[in-house]
């Protein structure tokens, strides 16, 4: 108990009035990362239960774990079946040179692939903590309120969607914008209506596509191209893609993407526990599997001579690119999404329908999740406007 | 507005009650013109000068007018300076002219324009309304030019067409921001813009539509 003795003891500093008071959110946040705070809401009705703020980030962070290492294990097997068919990486940058130090190249090995991803995406994680982590002091110092555990899910699911071979500088750029314009400019954790890692790596989208997108970047080999399979699809359509991978690699996640995005089984086995634990509400969930499926077996029942997009079933659309990533870690954000029970069927659906249709109407970008999510999120209060007027209407009407 | 100066009307609208800024008004061509600074410092003199001339014009004949019918007597009066403006550019710029496109046209729907004619140049003489006219013009291109500066520097690593900052395709290091090339930047900038400027006069600020309720904590134990 010295921990909590020493930090009784320079309480005093931090508080109103004492030396230090302008840094009292930095004491509170380390405060409250040892202990459980001891301190209860004192106005206005709320819910009482055992699951606070924090323990429902930490729970998500965790969550997203399997997703993270499974995710650091590809990049490496990816990188390191390239490099086994007899091709040299192009250049020596600093990664190279710290996995050769590390560990061998061996495709086959565990180790060697996760290694080599995390020497990847570590240092991305580290960036996007580090820089994202300074903005949400600054503020919380500025603005005089508490540092938000929700920085924890903000700063590893801004990771895990970006492709491994991003550039650090961009990482920081691209967390600067999402925690300073998708969030704090409104406010700060719950007042934000974008999803602040979707927000941040929209901006990295927009601004830099040549290092977000195409073929070139999901592979940390340098000059190697290889297409997602959403590209092979769009390009060549199913035959292409099953010649490609088969659904069980794509559900397992052995193939290019984002680093967290590639495993559909990894996200599911995280994305259960949130959903068991009632964290992500299993009717977003629901209303985006929903509109998906509708939207894609619409699609195939149309058909199209020159899109070969339309002819992707929804099994497969479960299983390529970020969609089931932002199923189950990005729709369910708590904040940007629909409040309302009724809402949340509607705003599932919504992201549901609008991935599929980015997808395969529109040429431009073959992922949709992101930007199907972020449409949503523009909608979310809108529906929930709906929902509270429809009630409101149809309870009138009864007296 | 009973007592006021011609050095108040020429420079208050500059920092103090900026169009764009405080007034939000004339977005649409903020977002427009603004990827180029050479365009948008054609467009700023564009819209200054008509603002200008129509505060005037609507000014000297401000007693004629039928206030049932003053509106349209306005836009007939801004309409023929924007036709002029925008001949005189297809005649002498007319490269600009077609980068312009529309916007020139679209000047005046500029509610600035409108605004001015509306709020000031009805109720004050022809020289005032024609110094109310620049400032306010000023007012607009200042905002415009920030924006032109920024996005264009970041944008494509260019000043007025010179390379500043040279780009990694031309063997440089500077990667361009392509965001910055799209209209919707102009629109996270404006909105920067306007916090910064409120945070430095703090009685721009508008007061809040409601407040939340202090979030009160109690010792548990």
């Amino acid at each position: 108990m010295a921990l909590r003795k020493f930090l009784d003891r320079i309480e005093p500093h931090f508080v109103k009035g004492g030396r230090f008071e302008k840094w009292f959110a930095l004491y509170e946040a380390v405060d409250t990362i040892f202990y459980s705070p001891g301190k209860v809401t004192g106005t206005t009705a709320h819910v009482r239960d055992g699951i606070d703020l924090k323990r429902i980030m930490i729970t998500v962070w965790l969550c997203v774990f399997p997703a993270m290492f499974f995710g650091m294990y590809n990049v490496g097997l990816q990188a390191n079946s390239f490099l086994a068919e007899g091709h040299a990486p192009a250049m020596l940058d600093w990664h190279q040179r710290l996995i050769s130090a590390l560990v061998g190249h061996d495709p086959a090995s565990i180790w060697d692939n996760f290694v080599y991803g995390a020497v990847y995406f570590v240092p991305i994680y580290v960036v996007t903590f580090i820089v994202g982590g300074f903005w949400e002091v600054l503020f919380a110092t500025v603005r005089r309120h508490e540092i938000n555990e929700g920085f924890f899910v903000t700063s590893i699911l801004f990771a895990l969607i970006l492709p491994p071979t991003i550039p650090l500088w961009q990482v920081a750029l691209g967390i600067s914008f999402g925690v300073v314009m998708g969030k704090e400019v409104f406010g700060g954790t719950g007042k934000n209506f974008l999803n602040p890692a979707l927000a941040g790596r929209a901006f990295l989208f927009f601004a830099y596509p040549a290092y977000m997108s195409g073929d070139a970047v999901w592979t940390a080999v340098d000059g190697f191209s290889g297409a997602t399979p959403l590209s092979v699809a769009a390009s060549g359509g199913m035959q292409a893609l099953q010649g490609h991978l088969t659904w069980m690699d794509a559900f397992l996640g052995f193939m290019q993407g984002s680093v967290g995005e590639t495993s559909t089984l990894a996200i599911l086995i995280g994305g259960a526990v949130l959903l068991i634990m009632r964290i992500a509400s299993y009717r977003i969930v629901g209303g985006v599997l929903l509109g998906m499926i509708a939207m894609s077996l619409t699609f195939n029942l149309i058909g199209s001579d020159t899109n070969p997009m339309f002819a992707v079933p929804a099994y497969w659309h479960l299983v390529l690119g970020g969609f089931a990533f932002g199923m189950m870690f990005m729709a369910t954000d708590p904040v940007s999404a629909a409040m309302t029970d009724t809402g949340k069927w509607v705003f599932g659906i919504l992201v549901g329908v609008m991935v599929v249709l980015i997808r395969v109407v529109n040429p431009a970008y073959p992922e949709g999740m992101m930007l199907a999510i972020l449409f949503a999120n523009l909608f979310a209060p809108f529906i929930d406007h709906i929902v509270v007027q429809a009630n409101i209407k149809r309870r009138l009407a009864r007296v | 507005m009973s007592e006021v100066t011609a050095r108040q009307v020429l420079l208050e609208p500059i920092l103090n009650n900026n169009p764009i800024a405080l007034q939000i008004l004339g977005i649409c061509s903020a977002l427009a013109v603004t990827s180029q600074l050479s365009v948008t410092l054609v467009m700023a003199i564009s819209v200054t000068l008509v603002t200008a001339c129509s505060s005037f014009a609507v000014s000297l004949i401000r007693k004629q007018i039928p206030s049932s019918i003053r509106i349209i007597a306005q836009m007939t009066i801004i309409a023929s300076m924007v036709i002029v403006v925008d001949q005189v550019l297809r005649a002498y710029a007319y490269e600009i002219s077609k980068q312009l496109s529309v916007f020139v046209g679209l000047i005046i729907t500029n509610c600035i324009v409108m605004g001015r004619a509306e709020a000031f140049a009805m109720k004050n003489g022809p020289i005032l309304s024609f110094l109310d006219g620049i400032g306010n013009g000023m007012g607009y291109s200042a905002m415009l030019i920030c924006l032109a500066i920024i996005r264009e520097l970041f944008g494509s690593g260019k000043l007025l067409g010179y390379t500043i900052l040279p780009l990694v395709k031309n063997g440089g290091w500077y990667v361009p921001n392509g965001l910055l090339l799209l209209p919707p930047s102009a629109f996270f900038l404006i909105g920067l813009l306007i916090w910064a400027l409120r945070s430095w006069k703090k009685e721009q600020k508008e007061a809040g539509e409601f407040k939340l309720a202090a979030h009160k904590v109690k010792e548990a134990f």
